[in-house]
């Protein structure tokens, strides 16, 4: 069954309905979220609040959550503080600029 | 019409299809885009080894490649390749001009280098904590703006080589100059900068950074088509790619690089304009073509953002394998050894497993792989400190668990980026000018 058929039967992850793309400046980093089909913006608009992604990111963001709207293209950007373990330049992680939590957010269930 | 293309997003980026662009996209700038916050903090350092280094380290690579297509096409090239060292850079080019007798100008654009200006007591963005408290700072560098470049775009000079300049604003000085747009134009610059800020990370835009296996798919991958745009007056502009070329450009893959790295949609800090992004209008015209309108900006920031360099301790790091049904117990036995060994020394030491929580710090599926990866990192201002990671993870081969193999280890010194501000009025750009002739012509100038 397509993805946008089964709202409300159950769950399904992001990114059977959506795409990402992660960015960062220093600590921050910032994921879009681009739903496939544009008139999935307010069902998205509803379900990915920044509250949810601070929930399903709490081992990645260790500070706050913004989400901006750009109603004019149908996506969301969602500003993410303290998620880098301190920046590009002096981060222990793996993936210093955080290029692979587009994946991370994308794995977030929605109903 | 203008016609600008995207030759690089970064300095480590593919050559190639720079050429095809100046070759078959009848451009009249390439712009290479290849510093990083970091780079140029790394490039001070060259140059304070060498005075004649500090610039990017691919440069003569690229400028040997493009300089003889540029010039054959007249295709003026402007890039951030200068790094720590503009002038350095175009002695450079000037050689190679010399060694393939190619005649052209090179104009060098410096003034971003304020480390004797800065205000060491100003507060860092990223913490508040006064700039002056890290003894050994390295580099300041401001972002410098289009105004810094259109000096050098009104010399006849085929290559324009800068250091610092926001990446947007490299790609907005030839729109500026060439549709004569005044610097409080904000909203054509506004929409300048958006076109700016869709081509300076190369083929994300054109659906290299773009593709996956599932619902994002995208022909001929292995070659890329790098992005050029064909602007109007009013700065509204199509984003296209070379026909024949790999890659996809629709609705999907310009949105991705419309919001990436930018935090308040309504508020992106340029050197030249505050951007709105809020206002911006997609049209899909053919395959592979985008048209965008509608970008805006409000007036300028009074200040420039600086990124300042220091250093930050030495980075140690270790890995070694462990497989089959048991491997991430051992893993897990190896980890406990580790910290044992280290935490006194290393106080942050980070242990991941590769392969199951290396880069999202934990797992969202329930998977146990058959083999992990562990691998150990800490900082520590004293090399020999920051070795004992890697050498403790080495000691893991005799002293277990059992069947770790594959150990490697590393020490790199690590040069951390801070943010300030800077007034305009302390930064001054300047232009340098260098000319090859053909010696019947006139000889060499300088």
């Amino acid at each position: 069954m397509e993805a946008r058929e089964r709202r409300g039967r159950g769950q399904l992850k992001l990114f059977e309905v959506a795409h990402s793309r992660a960015g960062d400046k220093g600590d921050i980093v910032n994921l879009s979220l681009i739903p496939y089909e544009e008139t999935d913006y307010d069902w998205l608009r509803e379900k990915v609040t920044p509250e949810a992604v601070k929930n399903h990111l709490q081992d990645i963001i260790k500070g706050d959550v913004v989400r901006y709207e750009l109603p004019n293209i149908n996506a969301f950007n969602f500003v993410c503080y303290q998620s880098l373990l301190g920046g590009v330049t002096t981060s222990l992680a793996m993936d210093t600029h955080g290029k692979t939590l587009s994946s991370a957010l994308l794995e977030m269930e929605i109903e | 019409m203008l016609r600008i293309g995207s030759g690089a997003g970064f300095s480590g980026d593919r050559i190639e299809p720079a050429e095809t662009l100046v070759k078959h996209a009848n451009l009249d700038y390439l712009v290479l885009e290849c510093l990083a916050e970091r780079t140029i903090a790394l490039a001070q350092q060259r140059k304070r080894a060498d005075d004649n280094e500090g610039y990017d380290p691919l440069l003569e690579k690229r400028m040997k490649k493009l300089l003889p297509l540029a010039v054959e096409n007249n295709v003026r090239l402007i890039t951030n390749m200068g790094a720590a060292n503009p002038v350095g850079a175009a002695q450079k080019t000037l050689e190679i001009a010399k060694l393939l007798d190619i005649p052209c100008k090179i104009a060098a654009v410096t003034g971003d280098d304020v480390l004797d200006d800065i205000d060491l007591k100003s507060p860092a963005l990223e913490n508040n904590v006064s700039i002056s408290d890290y003894d050994s700072i390295v580099s300041a560098n401001a972002y410098l703006g289009a105004d810094a470049i259109i000096p050098a775009l009104e010399t006849d000079a085929n290559i324009i080589i800068t250091g610092r300049v926001a990446d947007p604003s490299l790609f907005l000085a030839p729109q500026m100059y060439h549709f004569n747009w005044g610097a409080d134009e904000y909203e054509k610059l506004g929409q300048g900068l958006v076109t700016g800020h869709l081509l300076e990370c190369s083929s994300q835009v054109s659906g290299g950074y773009f593709a996956d296996g599932y619902r994002k798919k995208v022909e001929n991958l292995n070659n890329i088509g790098f992005p050029f745009a064909t602007i109007d007056s009013d700065g509204s502009s199509v984003i296209s790619k070379v026909e024949g070329t790999g890659g996809v450009i629709d609705l999907r893959t310009v949105k991705e690089q419309l919001i990436y790295e930018i935090h308040d949609p309504k508020a992106y800090m340029t050197p030249d304009a505050i951007v709105d992004f809020t206002g911006v209008h997609l049209e899909e015209t053919r395959k592979d073509q985008v048209k965008v309108t509608n970008g805006s900006g409000k007036e300028r920031p009074k200040t420039l953002k600086v990124s300042v360099g220091y250093h930050a301790g030495f980075l140690g790091e270790g890995e070694i394998s462990y497989a089959g049904s048991h491997a991430l117990e051992k893993a897990e036995m190896a980890e406990e050894v580790l910290k044992e060994h280290l935490v006194p020394d290393i106080t942050d030491l980070r242990v991941d497993f590769i392969g199951l929580s290396s880069v999202h710090r934990t797992s969202f599926s329930e998977v146990v792989p058959y083999e992990i990866r562990l691998r150990a990192a800490g900082y520590h201002q004293s090399k020999e400190k920051a070795k004992l990671i890697g050498e403790e993870v080495e000691a893991l081969y005799l002293n277990g668990p059992a069947a770790g193999g594959g150990a490697r280890k590393k020490v790199s010194e690590s040069i951390g980026v801070l943010s300030t501000f800077i007034e305009r009025e302390k930064v001054t750009a300047q232009v340098h000018l260098k000319e090859w002739k053909r010696e019947k012509e006139g000889g060499e100038g300088n």
